[in-house]
């Protein structure tokens, strides 16, 4: 039952979206937080706990029943990532899973690469990565420099790919890489790369500020031998089918930060219930009022925003400019929003064993990671001066043909 | 620009302490960040140089030297990117000294202080409890007198060096009908039978050892009270204005290093076929950062001249507490987001950064109470 | 507590600065503001008193004072909550004045600085043009020379005191292909042909006139000429470091001021039967800002004394001027959210400065060219050229100090000082000026002041050399600015110095 001033959620309005969402706080009650301590120490989660994710449908939310999905439709997916958001726990990595990997797999894959994948995936026997990142480019996608060369029957992968999000325990990789060199983004294709093939090798977890129960690791690549039918879509396409699915990987980060700043309001406002400092809970404070009041007008505002988007992409409408604002606003907002909670449990807020020390740390690289929010702002001003860009790519263009003729 | 403050002795003390601490500290601060605390020898060494006794009577070994050795000190402490070596070495030097050398026995201070600038004997402050924070008067810890001894019983939390320390200042009530008013402080021996510490585990200052205590019937001799009975809360107050001006030192300079980490990173960096540092947006954000960083030193720089002069600046060293330590964390914050992915990594430094930074607005009085003390001053006109 | 930077002298000045403000200017303000002009007679009267002029040469009727007194005088006309009041003198001392004290020729300081000093002369700077603002090295305007005359061209906006001021010093293209290199200062008279002004309005300023002027084939003697042709820009790029930082001290007290108006509203005004200074988030605000007022003002006093050293340092001013403009929006906007639908009227002062601070981060170099030159300095290691400070060079020796050699007897001074002495309202006490061997008593504690050269116990004694005091009583200089300038000395009750104005 919603509190007066929250609005309805009506993207989760179905009885099948109430019960999906008490199996997930199930699951996670049951089969993910009493291991946290556990899976912090070694830094990435057990698999009895994707299989368990899979056993209960909720890895492949989306994916055709075909092979092995559940074919519901993305406002599910949804509830899974805030629900596990709020719940202040990375791992398993269900949406980088469930929601970035399988859907590449699903709409470029072959049929007998979906047949091989798929089905496997859904039931967490098979974890798969996603790995762009490079150590020397970041958010600058078209500069990677790991390269798949076309050795007839197969292609030999040289490179390394580095922030690779449940890298450490996935079974394979989608490896973006340049299929041809001289070209800039044109040049990129997609690549299933499993970790089991010679030459593949895996760093260490890194230790990161948070998302201590998730591992993010670096995968070096030297004289791999990768199957050609591993392609994904045709070779020089990988750059647009990133883009393709860029609205729905900024969504699963706009709806973790919902999720993880409604978590952060529930602890916040038990804590400053009970809490006492001279002599009256510190929720008698004017000063806590207003800032929870500010929290969870941030929270209520951008969720409105965040489930309009949801609901679009629920449908394939979503514009990966929509979904640039609702990760940029949504983990802007969070950043600042966690914050200011952690503030009203003073000393204990700094306490790893409070759960918003842990949310503190984990909300760092909201902003960061599917694009920093710079990256966002770029991507949003291209739309917004639409026309002073096209005019300046025309430019750009006669400069170079200028240029071409006087060569 | 400084040299106003600033002496050549001083600025020859700064270059060979930044030498010392790199070559003593530097090299060792990610093993104590593991392990969780610091080991003896290093307290050792910086009291082998002197450094633990910079402004204490030299009578009890202190070299006797003005505030701005102190204030150069703590500078040089925020470039070593450990929250947790700087608070435990704070906690030592600044707070238990401290109450040492202004209201110990001539006993005590031959007990405690001259060990404690030697390095051999440390010690730490507990005030806090589980149920009072900022909220000093709300202490719950009882002291009752048992003829020569007082039994004490209650608990502290969050105490800095609490784990591993040979003795604690604690502030107890000695008459709990007096509120604040019935506080007192007594040096209680960690070994003394009825005293037990557990570790917190925290969000960041990992090089500290911050501890839960509980007292258990601990029996200890009167002769231990420091200072005068009921006059703790007073003595507390006294010292807090040293505590927040230390910490606004430190807010800065953990701030203006981030930010230098900041300029060397995005100056090697490149996207899109530029440094980064080339990026309009980043260069104003730099620009922002470094000028606030600049008036909050010059604000600082400015209390310690008055403090040194003799001033009691309740309001102002408030005041600058609360603007170091939130610049602090806005500028590590926009800091690390310069790294991009790296930031996050704990082989960057940001990272670790990042986490201890986040202290700041709370420990040794919250933004909030600050903004009370400061409102009061300044609305209802009350006198500190 | 002993002050880093200002000294009893100082204190002196802005109390008898303030208490000049507060009776000739703030009554009238609000008609100002409505008029959209302020009249000349506040000028005069200001130059009368000596508070103009403060660190110019006593040459020309200045007072040779620290940059600190220039300090109190920007922080007292920022008290008077008229952006509009404070710019229009501000532009006349700090920023159209020193181009021509600093790198004009004598027969041009000559000409205008003593008016300027007395308050007789209004003038402006033009620098923007409708096509080019912070970017100098484009303006359009021309001067081109024909015998000796330039012939002007072109149009300036944004120019404060453009419409009822005297004279304009124009930035032009003297050579207009050569870019920065062919920027030259020319002073224009407003009187002369072909000149003529359009008066903006604006959001706020409301007393200023703010013109946009146009030049039509103006004749202007090559006589006006500020320093060499082609060396504009460099001028500049020097004397736009001064209008940055005296915009600092002005902006702080400014915002001092709306913490009082605020803290004494809150006092006042009650809601749920609380004043509402008692709810907790208004206090917060109320610590939180005054503790960013305080840090700022640290932080001026500190660029304002390396100034005075003559080390004009530009990263840290450029970082001053960009704080404080920042900072002064922050603060009417949440100073007048504390006056609730009140703030919104005019009666009440934050809607007045509400509208004044936002040219702030506009005008004398914007915030983000403030962060384009800090961002060179600290990203790109820029060496800014260090320009000294443009502090007025001491004359060497003053003619008018010889004149007053021959020095009169003490007989003549007393003859001559007792009529005066006997018209003005008595002191209420003793009063002795010692010239070393000799003394001049005045006895005020009667119905009539009564001089003589008695050497009795005063309740206030005045160390004078004997041709300062003669030039005191000459009306040659100013009693407050000789106190302040420490030409005198004085040693007992204070208060009794302050009245010596009323004696000459």
């Amino acid at each position: 039952m919603n509190k007066k001033y929250e609005l309805p959620r009506t993207i989760y309005a179905t009885e099948e979206h109430q019960m999906f969402k008490e199996t997930v706080n199930q699951y996670l009650a049951q089969h993910v937080l009493p291991n946290r301590e556990k899976w912090e120490k070694q830094g990435y989660c057990d698999r009895e706990a994707w299989l368990k994710a899979g056993e209960l449908g909720l890895l492949g939310i989306t994916l055709d029943p075909e092979y092995g999905g559940m074919g519901l439709d993305f406002t599910f997916s949804s509830l899974v990532i805030e629900e596990q958001a709020r719940a202040g726990i990375a791992a398993p990595g269900i949406s980088m899973h469930s929601d970035i990997v399988i859907p590449y797999i699903e709409a470029y894959g072959s049929e007998a690469i979906k047949r091989k994948y798929l089905p496997k995936c859904a039931s967490g026997e098979l974890i798969g990565s996603l790995g762009m990142t490079e150590p020397g480019t970041g958010s600058d996608v078209q500069a990677i420099t790991t390269f798949a060369e076309d050795k007839g029957d197969y292609y030999l992968l040289n490179g390394s790919k580095t922030f690779i999000t449940i890298g450490y325990t996935s079974d394979f990789t989608i490896v973006a890489c340049k299929t041809d060199k001289r070209k800039g983004a044109k040049g990129i294709s997609l690549i299933i790369v499993d970790s089991d093939l010679e030459g593949v090798s895996k760093g260490e977890p890194f230790a990161k500020l948070g998302l201590k129960t998730s591992d993010t690791c670096e995968i070096f690549y030297e004289d791999v031998k990768v199957p050609k039918g591993n392609l994904l879509g045709e070779e020089g396409q990988g750059f647009v089918y990133m883009m393709r699915e860029l609205p729905r990987e900024r969504m699963t980060i706009a709806i973790a930060a919902i999720g993880a700043v409604r978590g952060a309001l529930e602890l916040t406002v038990d804590y400053t219930q009970q809490r006492k400092a001279f002599k009256q809970p510190i929720c008698a404070f004017q000063n806590t009022q207003f800032k929870v009041v500010e929290v969870a007008s941030a929270l209520e505002v951008t969720t409105a925003y965040v489930d309009r988007c949801t609901e679009l992409q629920s449908r394939h409408e979503l514009t990966a400019e929509q979904a640039s604002i609702a990760k940029y606003y949504s983990s802007d907002m969070q950043c600042a929003m966690i914050d200011e909670c952690l503030q009203l449990f003073g000393g204990y807020g700094f306490i790893w064993e409070y759960p918003i020390a842990r949310m503190y740390g984990g909300a760092r690289v909201q902003r960061i990671y599917g694009g920093t929010n710079e990256i966002m702002k770029v991507m949003i001003a291209r739309s917004i001066f639409a026309e002073y860009f096209t005019t300046l790519r025309a430019k750009m263009k006669a400069k170079r043909a200028k240029a071409a003729q006087l060569n | 620009m400084y040299s106003k403050y600033f002496t050549e002795e001083h600025e020859m003390f700064r270059q060979s302490f930044r030498a010392f601490l790199e070559k003593e500290v530097r090299p060792n601060v990610d093993q104590w960040e593991a392990d969780g605390r610091l080991p003896r020898s290093i307290y050792k060494k910086f009291g082998e140089m002197g450094y633990l006794g910079l402004n204490r009577p030299e009578e009890y070994g202190g070299l006797g030297l003005d505030r701005w050795y102190t204030l150069i000190f703590d500078e040089e402490l925020a470039r070593m990117n450990s929250g947790g070596f700087g608070a435990s070495i704070g906690a030592h030097s600044l707070l238990a000294l401290t109450h040492l050398t202004y209201n110990g026995t001539e006993e005590q201070k031959q007990k405690y202080l001259v060990p404690g600038i030697e390095g051999t004997l440390i010690g730490g402050l507990a005030l806090t409890e589980p149920a009072a924070g900022s909220d000093v008067q709300g202490i719950q810890t009882t002291a009752v007198k048992d003829g020569d001894h007082y039994i004490i019983n209650g608990s502290k939390h969050f105490i800095t060096n609490g784990v591993y320390s040979d003795y604690l200042i604690v502030a107890v009530k000695t008459d709990p009908k007096l509120g604040a008013k019935g506080t007192s402080l007594i040096i209680i021996d960690r070994d003394t039978k009825g005293v037990s510490a557990s570790p917190l585990k925290k969000l960041g200052w990992h090089a500290s050892d911050t501890g839960a205590i509980a007292f258990d019937d601990v029996r200890v001799p009167i002769s231990n009270l420091l200072g005068e009975e009921n006059r703790g809360f007073f003595y507390i107050m006294q010292h807090f204005v040293s505590e927040r001006l230390s910490m606004a030192v430190g807010g800065v300079a953990g701030a203006n290093y981030a930010m230098e980490l900041a300029l060397q990173y995005i100056s090697e960096r490149k996207a899109f076929g530029r440094s980064l540092n080339k990026f309009q947006v980043l260069r104003h954000r730099i620009a922002q950062m470094a000028s606030e960083i600049e008036m909050n030193r010059v604000f600082v720089y400015s209390l310690y001249d008055r403090f040194e002069q003799g001033e009691y600046l309740v309001k102002e060293a408030s005041m600058a507490k609360l603007l170091a330590t939130q610049l602090s964390d806005k500028v590590i914050t926009q800091s690390l987001q310069m790294f991009g992915g790296y930031g996050f990594m704990e082989d960057y430094p940001l990272a670790r950064m990042y986490r201890d930074t986040r202290l700041g607005q709370i420990g040794g009085g919250t933004s909030e109470i600050l903004c009370e003390i400061i409102s009061k001053a300044l609305i209802d006109k009350k006198g500190y | 507590m002993k002050s880093r930077y200002f000294t009893e002298e100082h204190e002196m000045f802005r109390q008898s600065l303030r208490a000049f403000f507060e009776k000739e200017a703030e009554p009238y303000i609000s008609q100002w503001e409505e008029e959209r002009r302020i009249p000349r007679d506040i000028w005069k009267k200001m130059g009368a008193l000596g508070f103009l002029g403060l660190s110019y040469p006593e040459k020309y009727g200045g007072m040779e004072l620290d940059f600190f007194y220039d300090v109190v005088f920007n922080e007292e006309i920022a008290r008077m909550n008229s952006g509009g009041f404070a710019i229009t003198q501000q532009v006349v001392q700090y920023m159209s004045g020193p181009y021509i004290l600093k790198y004009g020729s004598e027969e041009l300081k000559q000409r205008y600085i003593p008016g300027l000093i007395s308050g007789d002369l209004i003038s402006s700077i033009g620098i923007t043009e409708p096509g080019a603002g912070s970017d100098v090295q484009n303006i359009q305007t021309t001067a081109i020379r024909k015998g000796d005359h330039y012939i002007v061209n072109g149009s300036k906006t944004f120019i404060t005191n453009g419409v009822y001021g005297d004279l304009v010093i124009a930035v032009v293209k003297t050579d207009p292909d050569a870019g920065a290199a062919g920027v030259s200062l020319l002073v224009i008279e407003q009187k002369m042909k072909g000149v003529s002004a359009r008066k903006l309005k604006k959001l706020g300023w409301h007393s200023s006139d703010t013109a946009e002027l146009s030049f039509d084939d103006v004749k202007v003697p090559v006589e006006n000429l500020i320093g060499l042709e082609g060396r504009g820009f460099y001028y500049l790029m020097n004397g736009l470091q001064l209008e940055r930082l005296c915009a600092v001290p002005a902006a702080v007290s400014g915002m001092e001021r709306a913490i009082e108006f605020s803290l004494q509203y809150m006092s006042e005004r009650k809601a749920f039967g609380r004043s509402i200074n008692k709810f907790q988030v208004l206090r917060h605000r109320i610590a939180q800002m005054s503790a960013e007022i305080e840090a700022l003002k640290a932080f001026t006093y500190h660029a304002c004394d390396l100034y005075n050293q003559k080390i004009y340092d530009v990263k840290l001013c450029s970082m001053a001027k960009l704080l404080a403009t920042e900072l002064a929006e922050k603060v009417a906007t949440e100073c007048l959210q504390f006056f609730g639908g009140y703030g919104f009227m005019e009666e009440y002062p934050l809607a007045r400065m509400y509208r004044d601070v936002r040219v702030g981060t506009i005008g004398g170099g914007s915030s983000e060219i403030m962060r384009e030159i800090i961002a060179k300095i600290v990203i790109d290691g820029h060496g800014y050229a260090k320009a000294n400070a443009p502090v007025a060079q001491k004359s060497a020796t003053n003619p008018a100090k010889k004149a007053a050699a021959d020095v009169q007897s003490i007989e003549n001074i007393v003859a001559k000082l007792q009529p005066k002495a006997a018209q003005a309202d008595p002191l209420g006490s003793t009063l002795k000026f010692n010239f070393g061997t000799e003394q001049l008593y005045i006895d005020g504690s009667g119905e009539v002041n009564q001089v003589s050269s008695s050497d009795a116990e005063a309740d206030c004694t005045v160390k004078v050399s004997k041709t300062d005091f003669l030039r005191l009583v000459k009306g040659d200089l100013n009693p407050m600015g000789a106190v302040m300038s420490g030409k005198i000395k004085i040693d007992g009750d204070m208060s009794v110095a302050m009245k010596l104005q009323s004696l000459f």
